[in-house]
């Protein structure tokens, strides 16, 4: 049986904001199909009652001392941006004209 | 004059030091053959020629003003495209951030600046830092010096190849799952991967952050030492980096190259018995095995019974990590911006500047880290992984309480030719089966040629506890010190 079907591909791909094509859909389902079936084994690990591990350096609630120093300037900050408009980011609109 | 591009890295920075030659004729020389041999390579992404040359003149000033100069002062390096240089083109080999000049400099590409090195430009890469060949660049594979049909390794194969090939003496590369090593042992090159949090990430494009590891590339270990004192140590801008002093690695690699193992235990890990791997890597590595015995190591064989469920923990891990980092690559804020036409949605403008922008393998990532981290599958999938991960940690805390380092062939097989392990991902996953334990634990490793198969370099890797990245480079010296550097046919 299949790990993951073409329809929960397509699903996955609309939560992750990646309009792929049909074409993409068909070699995509079969390849992580492979992949799935291949890391599923990790399910053959008694692992219950095991600890996870997120990362490998043991530190917690890190700071720095709270001391201004310079940082990225407007125009700096926006030289990357692929539209800006009075200084600020400028994004497609985001509400419907009805709404 | 010898030509300039041979020398290492410490040669290279003791003539300029001497002033026997001049910082700006060093660039010159390396600038010139990468104007000669990189369009058959294919090392560089871009080469900046003009920053080159001012950083050299720079170095040339300070000297002749009678400044102290750093180790590496006047030593071009080549940098990996996934660090942010400053106005200088950055784009991890993605489409999506084409012709990108990041407003900052990483702290390493910062470093390596103070340090006076001079940077002749930017490396191919497997996009995102995603692959084991460079084939996943959005801007054509690079070529492995030692065959240019085949791979040079990856995702680092443009630092690699650039090193292979004599365009630069060091390079930066990141390790995720082998990306310095792997590419290191396919080019017969000596690549580091030092303990998670020794180097820092700040202005690295992160891929998997509980695992993205920069380090150093270069021709023969000192020159990797040399490099890795340069970039380590504690930066405020990364919350993972380790607090505390790098040991002294130069030093390590000088008194490994004395040759003398005596009183080093060095552990076989049992379960990388040769499954899954070629017969003449896994010849090349017994010999090597065979060479540190005669250098006075005492070898063991150790069980690591959680290895084997390395890949798969890693093939949940660090695509659920990257699912999650590159949502930032949404067209807002930097790169690329696909159909803003006025008639779509700002949602519509993001899934399709993301579909135009990243390429196949980054796409099955993204796709797969949403998976394993989706309801449903978490616990099966990524809360499975961490917990895995944590036995993995266990199995090397009590193997290091037996041996001093371990030791594994870099890479189950040779450079392999194009096209031989892209239709099917997980074959080229596969690559990663021996590097991958080390990034899972947060140690550190690196890979020093250890002799050839049909022809072509096979590495040795050697592990080591957290923050004894001295150990391996003590261990890498002396093998280099019998095995010797590996030099590729003339291109």
């Amino acid at each position: 049986m299949a790990a993951i079907s073409r329809e929960e591909v397509a699903h996955l791909a609309r939560l992750s904001r990646l309009a792929v094509t049909e074409q993409e859909l068909d070699v995509f389902a079969g390849q992580l199909d492979v992949i799935l079936q291949s890391v599923a084994r990790i399910g053959d690990v008694a692992a219950t009652d095991i600890p996870p591990t997120s990362h490998s350096v043991p530190l917690t609630n890190v700071f720095r001392d709270d001391v201004v120093v310079p940082g990225l300037s407007q125009e700096g900050a926006l030289s990357g941006a692929p539209d800006a408009e009075d200084g600020r980011f400028r994004v497609p609109r985001i509400l419907d004209e009805e709404a | 004059m010898s030509d300039l591009t041979r020398l290492t890295a410490a040669e290279l920075a003791a003539t300029i030091a001497a002033g026997d030659v001049s910082a700006v004729e060093v660039a010159q020389a390396h600038l010139d053959r990468i104007a000669a041999v990189d369009e058959r390579v294919h090392a560089f992404l871009h080469v900046d020629t003009e920053g080159a040359l001012a950083a050299a003149r720079d170095v040339d000033t300070r000297r002749a003003a009678g400044e102290e100069l750093g180790p590496l002062a006047g030593v071009p390096i080549a940098v990996k495209d996934v660090l942010a240089t400053k106005g200088v083109p950055t784009t991890a080999a993605s489409r999506i951030l084409e012709g990108w000049r990041p407003p900052y400099d990483a702290t390493i590409v910062e470093r390596l600046r103070a340090a006076g090195t001079v940077m002749l430009g930017k490396t191919n890469m497997d996009e995102f830092a995603m692959g084991s060949s460079t084939e996943y660049s959005a801007y054509g594979a690079t070529n492995n010096p030692w065959d240019l049909g085949r791979i040079p390794g990856g995702s680092g194969g443009g630092s690699a190849a650039a090193i292979a090939a004599y365009e630069a003496p060091l390079a930066i590369g990141t390790d995720t799952g082998g990306s310095i090593r792997q590419p290191g042992a396919v080019t017969g090159t000596v690549g580091a991967k030092p303990t998670y949090g020794g180097t820092s990430r700040y202005g690295l494009i992160a891929f998997s952050s509980s695992l993205d590891t920069p380090g150093p590339c270069a021709r023969n270990v000192q020159d990797a030492a040399l490099l890795h004192s340069v970039i380590a140590g504690h930066d405020p801008r990364d919350s993972t980096s380790i607090p505390q002093a790098v040991p002294d690695v130069v030093a390590a690699a000088r008194l490994g190259a004395n040759g003398d193992l005596t009183g080093v235990k060095v552990g076989l890990v049992s379960e990388f018995n040769g499954e899954g791997a070629e017969p003449g890597v896994m010849a090349a590595f017994r010999d090597a095995v065979e060479a540190l015995t005669k250098l006075g190591a005492e070898v063991v064989e150790i069980s690591c019974p959680h290895f084997q469920y390395a890949l798969p923990a890693y093939y949940l891990i660090a695509p659920s990590e990257a699912s999650s980092n590159l949502a930032r690559f949404d067209g807002v804020r930097f790169g690329l911006r696909t159909g803003d036409d006025g008639k779509h949605s700002l949602e519509e403008v993001m899934s399709l500047t993301r579909e135009a922008g990243f390429g196949p393998e980054v796409k099955r990532r993204i796709i797969l880290g949403t998976y394993a981290l989706s309801s449903g599958y978490y616990d099966a999938y990524y809360g499975q992984a961490q917990k895995v991960r944590t036995l993995i940690t266990r199995d090397f805390t009590s193997a290091f309480e037996q041996v001093d380092v371990l030791v594994s062939p870099t890479t189950p097989f040779v450079a392999f030719p194009f096209g031989s392990r892209t239709s099917d991902p997980y074959q080229m996953y596969l690559a990663d089966l021996f590097t991958i334990p080390t990034n899972l634990y947060g140690g550190p490793a690196i890979s020093v040629p250890c002799g050839l198969s049909e022809g072509l370099p096979v590495g040795l890797q050697i592990m080591a506890p957290t923050m004894a990245d001295d150990r391996m480079y003590r261990v890498a010296a002396a093998l280099e010190s019998t095995v010797g550097v590996l030099t590729p046919p003339a291109l």
